[in-house]
C-alpha cells in the first residue's frame, strides 16, 4: 500500500523544519503544505484542533502534532537511520535537553533579542547561562547525537541556525566563538549536513520577516541611546 | 547486580507522584528521599543542577530529571511488565501529545486557583474549566485516557487529583458539577492500589497549601 505522508508547516518555523529534517534524514518522501499562520486552513484546524498550530504530520490520514512528539513518532515508524539511541539513559538525556531548548532556551533567547529594554542586560545574562549548559553538554562530540545527527541535534536547530538569524535581525550578540567554541563548531557541522542544509529557510527572507514581525530588536534600540 | 534506585521527591508534588505510580506499577524497590524544596540539599543540586527541582530518579548513581521523561525511562528500562505506554507508534504519539498537553496547560491554570486572587483568580477559574472540558472531550466514554487500561496520560493527570480539594476551596469551584466525567475517571483510577498509595492525601495537601498561602499573604 502506498504511504501518504503530509507535513503542515511554515517556511520560517524551526519547529516544522525539524519534522522535515528528520524525514529527509530517513529518506522518507512527503508532501509539504505551507500554512499561513495568520489565516489557518480548515485542514490544519481539523488535524490539530487542540493547539491549532504547525507542525502537524499526517501519516496515512492520521495526524501527529507537537514537533518533539512527531520526531519520536518518525523514529519509531521508520527505523532506518535512527535519531535516538536504543539506550534508555541516552534517550532520557536527549529528551531532557530537547525540552530544555524549547522551554528555557528559546524564550530566553527571544527575550534577549526582542524583550523589554530595561530587562535587556538580565535577559542576555540568562540566555548566555542557558547556552553554557548546552556548550557543556556537547563536550567533545561532533554532534549531540554522537557520530551522527540525532533527535537532540534536530531539536537544537534553533541554536544551530535560527539563533544566528535572530542575532542579525535584532542586533544582539549571543553565540560568540569566544564564549561558545564547541557550540559554534557544532553549528557549522550541523548546517553542513545535506538533510539539514536543504531545510533551512533563506536567511535574508527570514531576517526581513523577523524584523517586520518583532521589530528591530532591543539591542539595536539600546545602543541607539548610548 | 542489584539495581540501586533512589527517588528525590517532595510529598505533595503532583510531578513526584507520577514517578511513584510508575515505580509502583513496575514493582521496583527504591529509596524515597524527601526533599525540602525551600532549602535544597547538596544532593538535589548535584543531581539536577539545571532545574534544581524534584523529582529526580537516581538509577545506579545516574540522575534522570523531569517527571514524564523519568516515567518513560522507567518504562524502557523495566520493560518486562506493566507497560506504561502503548506499543503502537501512533498510539504512543497520541499518549505523548496528551501528556504534554497536561504538562503545558493543567499545572499553570491550576496554580492560579490557589496562588492568586481577585481578577487573576477569576481568569484562572475560567481557564481551568476550559482545559478540563478539553480533557473530558478526549476521555470521551473510555474508562481511561489510555482506553481499557490505565496508561501514560492517566498517570500524568491523576496526580493533580490530590490537589482538587485545594482548588475547590481556595478557588471556590465545584469540579464534579462542571466535569463529572473527570471525577468519575479519577475515582476509577484510585481503585488501583498503585495510584491510591502514590497520591498524597487531599486534606494534608490542603493544610500545607493553606500554610503556604499565609506565608505569601494570600489569607
Amino acid at each position: 500500500m502506498a504511504e501518504e505522508v503530509l507535513v503542515f508547516g511554515a517556511w520560517g518555523s524551526p519547529f516544522s523544519r525539524r519534522v522535515e529534517m528528520a524525514l529527509k534524514l530517513k529518506g522518507i518522501e512527503y508532501k509539504y503544505i505551507e500554512e499561513d499562520i495568520t489565516n489557518k486552513s480548515p485542514s490544519l484546524l481539523k488535524y490539530n484542533p487542540v493547539h491549532k498550530k504547525i507542525p502537524v504530520l499526517v501519516h496515512n490520514g492520521k495526524p501527529v502534532a507537537e514537533s518533539l512528539v512527531i520526531l519520536e513518532y518518525i523514529d519509531e515508524t521508520w527505523k532506518d537511520s535512527p535519531i535516538l539511541s536504543k539506550d534508555p539513559s541516552e534517550r532520557a538525556n536527549a529528551r531532557f535537553w530537547a525540552k530544555f531548548i524549547d522551554e528555557k532556551c528559546l524564550p530566553a533567547i527571544f527575550k534577549a533579542c526582542w524583550g523589554e529594554e530595561k530587562e535587556h542586560e538580565k535577559a542576555l545574562e540568562e540566555a548566555t547561562e542557558l547556552l553554557q549548559f548546552l556548550e557543556n553538554e556537547l563536550k567533545e562530540k561532533r554532534y549531540f547525537g554522537g557520530e551522527t545527527v540525532g533527535l537532540l541535534d534536530i531539536a537544537a536547530n534553533i541554536i544551530g541556525y535560527w539563533l544566528g538569524v535572530f542575532e542579525e535581525a535584532s542586533g544582539t550578540e549571543l553565540l560568540t566563538r569566544e564564549k561558545f567554541p564547541k557550540l559554534c563548531n557544532w553549528a557549522n557541522e550541523f548546517v553542513s549536513v545535506s538533510a539539514i542544509k536543504e531545510n533551512l529557510p533563506p536567511r535574508e527572507k527570514l531576517i526581513a520577516y523577523l524584523r517586520n514581525r518583532f521589530g528591530v530588536g532591543t539591542a539595536s534600540k539600546y545602543t541607539r541611546h548610548l | 547486580m542489584a539495581d540501586e534506585v533512589v527517588l528525590l521527591d517532595f510529598w505533595l508534588s503532583m510531578f513526584g507522584m507520577r514517578v511513584r505510580i510508575a515505580l509502583a506499577e513496575k514493582g521496583i524497590k527504591y529509596e524515597y528521599k524527601e526533599q525540602d524544596i525551600f532549602n535544597k540539599s547538596p544532593l538535589l543540586l548535584e543531581m539536577n543542577p539545571i532545574h534544581k527541582k524534584i523529582p529526580v530518579l537516581i538509577h545506579n548513581g545516574k540522575p534522570v530529571c523531569e517527571s514524564l521523561i523519568i516515567v518513560q525511562y522507567i518504562d524502557e528500562v523495566w520493560n518486562d511488565k506493566s507497560p506504561l505506554l502503548p506499543s503502537d507508534p501512533y498510539q504512543r504519539a497520541h499518549a505523548r501529545f496528551w501528556a504534554d498537553f497536561v504538562d503545558k496547560k493543567v499545572y499553570e491554570v491550576s496554580r492560579k486557583l490557589w496562588a492568586t486572587k481577585g481578577e487573576e483568580l477569576e481568569v484562572g477559574k475560567k481557564e481551568f474549566f476550559e482545559i478540563y472540558k478539553i480533557l473530558e472531550g478526549e476521555l470521551g466514554d473510555k474508562p481511561y485516557f489510555g482506553g481499557e487500561t490505565f496508561g501514560f496520560v492517566d498517570l500524568s493527570l491523576i496526580t493533580f487529583y490530590s490537589w482538587f480539594h485545594v482548588y475547590e476551596v481556595f478557588g471556590n469551584i465545584n469540579i464534579e458539577a462542571e466535569c463529572p466525567k473527570i471525577i468519575a475517571w479519577a475515582k476509577r483510577c484510585l481503585q488501583k492500589e498503585t495510584v491510591a498509595n502514590s497520591l498524597a492525601d487531599q486534606k494534608k495537601v490542603y493544610e500545607a497549601v493553606g500554610q503556604l498561602r499565609k506565608m505569601r499573604g494570600l489569607e
